[in-house]
């Protein structure tokens, strides 16, 4: 398939929705990553902190026991045992570099469960610049141990008080300080999303997943490709990033969103925070809030690509409930012993469902990107388990 | 008439206050207000759920209004027929103008009587097929400048753009400020030097003298936040008028005095 992405273009779905004030400095950061990205140093620089700091290639863990019990062939990709938790660490990285080069010092970022914020305060921290953090206050209360991990790692965290108080409106906020800062500060987006280059970019920082996954899978498996590859979807970076390995591959492609979250289950054409996709709205054209039980899913619409992917039919994005997901990560931690985040419980609830519904044939192998570790949700699920 | 030819027969410096449509219950009484008060043209925000330009005075407009149930279509049908004798310029976010579809909306916005379309998340590349449908609805796409707009896209902004050219004063969102942004007036000559229509400087304008020196250098200003945090704080269509009078005042006085 042609990469769209790098024209900024997915179909009818991307661009650059941004008040004029950021044109500039998107066109800025894009020149920058073009340049960064065929540059030999960078992509060693890069790929040193990844191996060193974040503790990659992550392994691609068998699950046998859970296998066993579902009658198909379970992989899980362990972006939860990278260095802060969850897979946001290599875009940060990524884009922290890319902050250096152009000469930034301080990163500003949105978080919505606050792993993007702790991967930015640490790359931050690792770089020498410094980071302000926008996070909705609900999710500032719902996170606190987050909040005080961001501040520990010398970040300052500006917690959003507007609209829905959530992850949407954080976002919108980091847009608004940027317009004010973009002599010295980069913003560093968290997720396939924003305007162009951010989807495309991201998605280039995640992409190790995929590759990375690609490669073992052709180690793990005889038939070298899974018949399926599964991950969840908020705004869709480790889905991105996964599926950036497999899109040239016959490998069927499900991105599971939350009940309440669904951008490209449920969503219609919109533009937000600089693109055009598929969001939650109302009638009226004003946009939904998001509810998930997963504060990383908590978002109302999803990056261009998804989109794109899902109207092509080359992905499948499919939906689970919170029930299921907290059912889906307590079976994942008794049957491997491995505490998933409450977001990557989604990819496992949904594998559960299908191969109880017979919709995955017995034997079938299936690759899971595990995004992230469940530490952050352990008062969550206190109160459920 | 234009809204290009409409600003340029008030052979005066421009004033254009804006209000967020469905603020109050009578919220049309403000544009009847601004328009007695010696308002030029009108800036009738239609609101959006996240306006991520707009400062917090507006941000808490927008959300008092859509608390109240203000939708596009219920204000527009609202202004039908008012019969303002002065231009009113709707600006939106575009997932509004998406909504509708950009035909339907223009159409919709032509029939409620409303003479230009300010969208301030659509930049000059993205802004294709809006322009194509306002041009053919007979409603004017005002295009927005930037400090940051470096010089060969100010030419294009300056052509494309249609009723007069909206110059964003300073990199930041709307809202009042103590005092105007140094790059203000140099924006304002900036566009005047690469295209002859009008250029209405906002951003940060909220007292007279920001308004006077503003007008020294552009052929006029939108005065935003200033009066939505009067309406906010609970004034009507009186107070808010009173307050619209001394900012015409001052910016004729100033002609006035440079004639």
């Amino acid at each position: 398939m042609k990469d769209l992405a790098e024209r900024g273009r997915f179909g009818d779905y991307g661009g650059r929705y941004v008040p004029e004030s950021l044109v500039a400095a998107c066109a800025e950061v894009e020149d920058a990553f073009r340049e960064a990205r065929s540059d030999p140093g960078f992509r060693e620089r890069l790929g040193t902190l990844l191996a060193l700091h974040v503790g990659r290639p992550t392994p691609l863990t068998p699950a046998p026991r859970l296998s066993a019990e579902l009658g198909v062939t379970l992989l899980l990709k362990r972006e939860d045992l990278t260095h802060t938790g969850s897979h946001k660490i290599n875009n940060v990285l990524g884009q922290a570099l890319l902050a250096t080069r152009m000469g930034r010092t301080r990163l500003i970022a949105e978080t919505g469960a606050g792993m993007h914020g702790v991967a930015v305060a640490t790359g931050a921290a690792l770089l020498g610049l410094r980071a302000t953090v926008f996070m909705g206050e609900r999710d500032v209360e719902r996170q606190a141990l987050n909040v005080f991990r961001m501040r520990m790692l010398g970040a300052e965290v500006v917690p959003v008080g507007v609209g829905s108080r959530t992850l949407k409106d954080a976002t919108s906020e980091a847009m608004r300080h940027w317009v004010g800062a973009t002599g010295e500060a980069y913003y560093c987006v968290g997720s396939v999303i924003g305007p162009t280059p951010y989807p495309w970019m991201v998605r280039e920082f995640q992409r190790v997943i995929g590759d990375e996954a690609r490669g073992q899978c052709a180690e793990a498996l005889a038939s070298a490709v899974p018949d399926y590859v599964v991950a969840c979807v908020g705004g869709g970076s480790n889905a991105a990033g996964t599926f950036a390995g497999f899109v040239d591959t016959a490998a069927r492609l499900v991105g599971v969103e939350a009940e309440g979250g669904a951008g490209a289950s449920r969503g219609r054409l919109g533009v937000l925070h600089g693109f055009r996709s598929l969001f939650l709205q109302d009638e009226h054209g004003q946009i939904s809030e998001a509810h998930s039980i997963a504060a990383g899913l908590d978002y109302p619409g999803v990056g261009p690509e998804h989109a794109y992917l899902r109207d092509l039919g080359r992905a499948r994005y499919v939906t689970v409930s919170d029930e299921e997901v907290v059912a889906a990560a307590v079976r994942l931690a008794r049957t491997e012993g491995i505490v998933p985040a409450l977001e990557s419980a989604h990819a496992i609830a949904w594998v559960i469902r299908a191969a109880g519904a017979g919709e995955l044939p017995p034997g079938a192998t299936v690759l899971i990107t595990l995004s992230g570790r469940g530490d952050k949700d352990m008062s969550t699920l206190k109160e459920l388990v | 008439m234009s809204l290009e030819k409409r600003l340029r027969d008030r052979g005066r410096k421009l004033l254009m206050p804006y209000v967020t449509g469905g603020i109050t219950d009578d919220w049309t009484g403000y544009l009847r207000s601004f328009a007695a008060a010696g308002a030029d043209a009108i800036e009738l925000g239609l609101p959006f759920s996240d306006p991520t330009l707009d400062g917090a005075t507006i941000q808490e407009a927008s959300d008092a209004a859509l608390a109240r149930g203000a939708t596009v279509h219920g204000i527009l049908a609202e202004i039908e027929g008012l019969d303002l004798d002065v231009p009113l310029v709707a600006s939106t976010y575009y997932n509004l103008v998406l909504r509708d579809g950009t035909s339907a909306f223009c159409a919709a916005l032509r029939q409620a009587g409303v003479a230009g379309l300010i969208v301030p998340d659509l930049p000059l590349e993205e802004a294709g097929e809006l322009a194509d449908a306002a041009a053919a609805a007979g409603v004017d796409l005002v295009l927005l400048a930037s400090p940051s707009t470096p010089p060969p896209r100010l030419y294009e902004i300056a052509r494309r753009s249609r009723g007069f050219v909206y110059a964003v004063s300073r990199m930041g969102t709307t809202g009042e400020r103590a005092a105007l942004a140094e790059s203000a007036g140099a924006l304002a000559e900036r566009i005047k030097q690469v295209g002859d229509r009008p250029v209405l400087l906002g951003f940060g304008i909220s007292t007279p003298e920001q308004a006077v020196e503003a007008a020294r250098r552009a052929d006029g200003v939108v005065v935003g936040a200033a009066i939505m945090r009067r309406i906010l704080d609970g004034a009507g269509p009186d107070d808010v008028g009173a307050y619209v009078t001394t900012l015409r005042r001052a910016l004729d006085q100033e002609s006035d005095e440079r004639r």
